[in-house]
């Protein structure tokens, strides 16, 4: 019966988003303005039902109701209750389900939040985010039902993929889904500003929180997806330049050109054409993302949950929110969004250097995911765009993106001169180069200068942030009570350059500096592995909750001296007779130890892959850094928005 | 009429999408069907000292393997090979496509060979005569080199057993006739 509640809900869900698409609407046209406030009122009602409706679901799980066709699908009898849990999103349904709870839950923090906004703008903002509800109901009801039941009930469940039962796994997809979900919100914004034709340094100020907030999950599930298939997959990767990581990895860059265009748009009140333009371009990725994982268009390693026929519906939403907002932007765009004007040597030239570079980083990534499908609907055959393509590509345009990121920081905002840039900025680049030529010193003769090109940037981006707060703070009287009233956005903004830096450096020498071993090993044998001694001691058989897992144990000693015992395991599933790697990991401030189990070869000798991965961690501590940044930058203190808004509402431009 | 360009592209994007979704990614025609497999002479990738030769195809059917070491998709489709030769004995001949033998041998010393042989092909020489699209392709080759399937992407247990698994039986049956 729990189920069918759920499905209740969920159809009134739909009925509820629909109201709340067209009496806001309907509101802002006959200026009712009770109308306009029923908007957040059904915000908040869609996501008490969507929440009922997911919990329902879980509930389904958690009590084995194979008779419902999904959980038939994704769980079975011998699944731990967490996995079960996290099943309710492991397979396309369910993951739509949550795709509109959280769209709901993002509906709702802004109907809370509405107050400070315009009447107007707040209601339009809540109907955009109605109407995306309305269409990813419909979808969801009319295509993937995930309470729809069979009759009779199967006695057991097919089992979730093995591939997502990890514990990485429970949280990857909500915070994902938070980031994806979350770019509907400065998508809404600037459909608003389009629809009331004026776009004032204040709307910047409102839309900034929201999009740092989207981002700051969407960084975090990336960094989180990454490291689930460095310690996952076993194969020591932490990028593949796949599909699906694509798919995430593009509204992430178009997001960080979205933060950037929006801070120029609030503080000097120009680029407004190119933020509404960013802010459409970052959700439309969102959706596309939708698109590319849910449609089966594309073959991937993450192809989970994928049916072509749904794509047909996908496309039809994606086209006609994003048609529609664009055929918005040029019919009003002309008149709503003029205005700004900057020198060629600025802060604000160097930042709509940056946002381009970052938009065509976008659309390379973009390209090399949709390339194989391109040539494929021209008819001109079948192709696949490998990773030594992306990384060969990414890297041309993220070379000058750096070197424009530190100068951009170096200038001033308005109008600034070539000589006193050069003068400032001499000194660092002579430092970071002097620094990079040490580092480059003590590393491996053959890849050194690849290394330490990576570390260079790096070095760049770290002297432009110190530069950045020596700006503020020298010459002043007292640098110290400067330095703690420094704004947030300054703080934030340090935080995430540095973490980007920590991340750079990471690529860098991780890429370059990893040692990795593949070999037989038996029981008994000792190998190697840079100044570590490694012996596979042991192995034993042994049973898990729903598998039976090979396990090594290995030892680990460095100079004779016994250091770290590693337990890599095979795993095998027996319900989908899938075997899985767990990798044993020694982790590591400069590096890792990573030993995983390849296949038995007979005479309990295993193919065993080996490595040291230089410096790894930093690749996830610096986007911990970048997140963090935003979070500081999210929580500015609220007097500009209240001053903004008021300046909104007394002359609106 | 700058503000019409957005809407311009993304009115491209859509056509693609659209087209593509009509297109099954796993689907190719070729052209090579029927006719007979090229010939070439190209090193082992066990041995670089060892020449394969298209002789190397005759005298009975094979299933012929395109993969690569840097090919997420062949990594999907590993699995399935190594059981189909070890439990099944299917007589897989590899076609190592543009990697170096570094990396793919230590692809097999890891996850497993299934390959009875296989061909080392850095420069894509053969892959291009056999009008490789992609990686990974699966051909069915008869007794007299004559390719008579072609298969496009990663095989799964389904596509075995509705397209290749009946076609090798019969080539057989004929091989052994």
């Amino acid at each position: 019966m729990i189920v069918e509640y759920g499905h209740f809900a969920l159809a009134l869900a739909l009925a509820v988003a629909i109201l709340q698409t067209g009496v806001p609407l309907l509101g802002v046209a006959f200026q009712r303005s009770v109308w306009m406030d029923f908007g957040a009122t059904a915000a908040r009602w869609q996501c008490l039902l969507l929440l009922t409706a997911f919990l329902c679901l879980a509930y389904a799980f958690l009590s084995h109701d194979f008779g419902v066709i999904y959980v038939a699908q994704n769980s079975n009898s011998a699944l731990p209750w967490f996995y079960r849990l996290s099943a309710v999103w492991g397979a396309h349904e369910g993951s739509l389900l949550l795709w509109v709870l959280i769209l709901s839950g993002w509906g709702t923090a802004v109907s809370l939040r509405s107050q400070q906004l315009p009447q107007d703008i707040a209601a339009i903002v809540i109907a955009v985010l109605g109407l995306i509800g309305t269409a990813f109901l419909l979808f969801l009801i009319g295509t993937s039902n995930p309470f729809l039941r069979s009759w009779p009930a199967p006695a057991d469940g097919a089992d979730l993929n093995p591939l997502l039962q990890d514990v990485g796994l429970i949280v990857h997809p909500p915070l994902l889904y938070m980031g994806y979900v979350g770019f509907a919100v400065p998508f809404a914004f600037a459909i608003a500003a389009l629809v009331r034709g004026r776009m004032t340094p204040a709307w910047a100020a409102w839309a900034r929180p929201w999009t740092l907030a989207a981002w700051v999950f969407l960084t975090i599930g990336i960094a989180l997806g990454s490291f689930w298939a460095y310690y996952e997959l076993g194969w020591g990767g932490w990028w593949f330049w796949d599909p699906v990581e694509n798919a995430s990895f593009m509204p992430w860059l178009l997001g960080i050109a979205l933060i950037h265009s929006l801070v120029v748009s609030e503080k000097r009140g120009s680029f407004k054409n190119w933020t509404v333009l960013l802010a459409i371009g970052t959700f439309a990725l969102s959706l596309l993302g939708t698109f590319l994982v849910r449609s089966g268009v594309l073959t991937s390693v993450h192809a989970f949950a994928t049916d072509p026929t749904r794509g047909v519906f996908v496309l039809a939403i994606l086209g006609t929110i994003v048609g529609g907002a664009l055929l918005l932007y040029a019919w009003r765009g002309p008149s709503a969004l003029a205005g700004g004007s900057h020198h060629v040597v600025s802060r604000e030239s160097f930042l709509l250097a940056n946002t381009l570079l970052l938009t065509v980083a976008t659309a390379t990534v973009l390209l090399g995911t949709l390339y194989p499908l391109l040539i494929d609907a021209l008819g001109l055959g079948k192709i696949s765009v490998g990773a030594p393509w992306f990384n060969l590509v990414f890297t041309l345009v993220m070379t000058p993106l750096i070197l424009t990121l530190g100068l951009g920081q170096f200038a001033r905002w308005k109008e600034d001169s070539l000589q006193r840039l050069v003068k400032q900025v001499a000194l660092f680049a002579v430092g970071a180069v002097l620094i990079a030529l040490c580092i480059a010193a003590v590393l491996a003769p053959t890849t050194r200068w690849r290394a330490a090109a990576g570390v260079l940037l790096a070095l760049w981006i770290v002297a432009s942030v110190a530069s950045g707060v020596w700006a503020r703070v020298a010459k002043r009287q007292q640098p110290w009570a400067v330095l703690r009233a420094l704004p947030r956005s300054f703080i934030g903004q340090c935080i995430a350059h540095l973490g980007f830096a920590v991340t750079l450096a990471g690529v860098s020498l991780t890429s370059t500096q990893s040692i990795d071993l593949h070999t037989r090993l038996a029981p008994g044998d000792h190998v190697a592995l840079g100044p570590y001694t490694v012996r596979f001691d042991s192995l034993r058989e042994l049973d898990g909750a729903n598998f039976r897992a090979s396990e090594a144990r290995f030892l680990i000693e460095r100079d004779g001296v016994p250091l770290y015992e590693l337990r890599p395991q095979k795993r095998f599933y027996q319900v989908r007779s899938v075997s899985m790697t767990e990798a044993g990991i020694v982790p590591g401030f400069a590096r890792d130890l990573y030993i995983a189990l390849g296949e038995p070869l007979g005479d309990g000798a295993w193919s065993v892959r080996l490595h040291i991965k230089a410096f790894v961690r930093w690749l996830w501590l610096g986007a911990l850094m970048m997140a963090g940044g935003g979070l500081i930058a999210m929580r500015e203190r609220r007097r500009t928005s209240a001053v903004g808004a008021l300046d909104a509402l007394v002359n609106p431009r | 009429m700058k503000f019409m360009v957005p809407l311009a592209i993304f009115g491209v994007l859509v056509a693609v999408l659209a087209i593509g979704l009509k297109l099954d990614p796993r689907y190719v025609p070729s052209p090579l069907i029927d006719k007979a497999a090229p010939a070439f002479s190209l090193s082992a990738l066990e041995d670089a000292n060892t020449t394969l030769t298209k002789a190397s195809f005759s005298g009975r059917p094979l299933v012929l393997n395109v993969w690569a070491s840097w090919c997420s998709a062949c990594r999907v489709e590993h699995p399935l090979l190594v059981s189909l030769a070890q439990a099944q004995g299917i007589e897989i001949t590899g076609l190592n496509y543009k990697d170096t033998r570094e990396a793919a041998q230590a692809l097999l010393t890891e996850h497993g060979n299934p390959y009875h042989q296989n061909i080392f092909d850095p420069a894509g020489t053969l892959g291009l005569d056999l009008g490789v699209y992609g990686v990974p392709e699966t051909f069915v080759i008869d007794r007299d080199g004559i390719i008579r399937h072609k298969q496009v992407g990663p095989l799964t247990p389904e596509i075995w057993q509705r397209d290749i698994a009946p076609l090798l039986a019969k080539l057989k049956a004929k091989a052994g006739a």
